[in-house]
């Protein structure tokens, strides 16, 4: 990624792009978990089935597809930001609330069982990759 | 009773945390000494793609993408996503040893506080089973309970 040094994003506009980031990346996340959650335990396909037949489960799922979609928005609505909103708040933010968007939205779609431990672990973590940044 | 990991399913968390920083790590090595690239030189990247350091962080990123949809097929997101977070870590380290990078006191709080955050999950339950969902086929080790229930 190239700094242009043309950083002129007000913050209306940078939070926008900002969240954008971490809605398409959860979106992204959450497709792509609950397609292989759909599909199975790869390593048991993968033992019946030969490498190929896990790949070929893996790419025909469209919400799979979908979700690979999804994280490729992400990859360049992050570009995009990076054009207008320093790297040092961009990257840790966005990076941030997809940690802690996961969490809902696994709570959410994948009715997975977010307890007290992870919810923790998010906050953590989400905390953490900000201060890296610092 | 909570479900747990064969040493092998570790083995793969270890590759998710692995593959994604010393790729990434590869990629960055290999893309300073292909130079800036602009809209105006996009042939450069043709050089990219040509230089061992980017190709073997591509190959990385591709066993990153295998091993987290490997781990994604018996693990709970919210179990993987702190494991792949690890990551930044290793990243931060190889910063500091290879690149000769500075870490200073923010980043090795915020290494703490990440390794916290695995350590929450990490011991925990790795996966959450509904009724439509089978049970994974994983031998449990010796005196370990199942799975989870649903959610809370």
């Amino acid at each position: 990624m190239i700094y242009t040094g043309h950083i002129h994003a007000g913050p209306i506009e940078t939070w926008a792009t900002i969240l954008t980031v971490a809605a398409t990346a959860v979106t992204g996340d959450v497709l792509t978990a609950g397609a292989m959650r759909r599909i199975g335990d790869l390593d048991a396909i993968r033992a019946k089935s030969g490498l190929g037949g896990a790949v070929r489960a893996v790419v025909s799922s469209p919400t799979f597809l979908l979700g690979v979609l999804s994280m490729a928005a992400s990859f360049f609505s992050l570009l995009f930001t990076l054009s207008n909103v320093e790297l040092s708040l961009a990257a840790p933010a966005s990076a941030s609330l997809t940690f802690l968007g996961n969490a809902f939205a696994a709570k959410i779609f994948l009715k997975e069982n977010v307890n007290r431990r992870r919810w923790l672990a998010a906050l953590f973590v989400c905390a953490g990759v900000f201060l890296l940044a610092k | 009773m909570k479900h747990t990991l064969t040493p092998q399913r570790y083995l793969i968390l270890l590759a998710v945390m692995l593959t994604a920083s010393v790729g990434d790590t590869l990629l960055s090595h290999g893309m300073t000494q292909i130079g800036p690239v602009s809209l105006a030189h996009l042939g450069l990247l043709l050089a990219a793609i040509r230089n061992p350091w980017v190709i073997t962080g591509i190959l990385c990123l591709l066993g990153f993408f295998a091993s987290y949809l490997t781990a994604l097929s018996w693990a709970d997101l919210t179990f993987v996503l702190p494991a792949t977070a690890f990551g930044y870590i290793v990243v931060a380290f190889l910063a500091k040893f290879w690149l000769h990078e500075p870490i200073t006191p923010y980043r090795w709080a915020g290494i703490l506080l990440i390794v916290c955050g695995v350590g929450f999950v990490a011991n925990g339950p790795s996966l959450t089973l509904h009724e439509s969902h089978p049970v994974p086929e994983e031998p449990a080790p010796a005196g370990e309970g199942a799975v989870t229930g649903g959610t809370q």
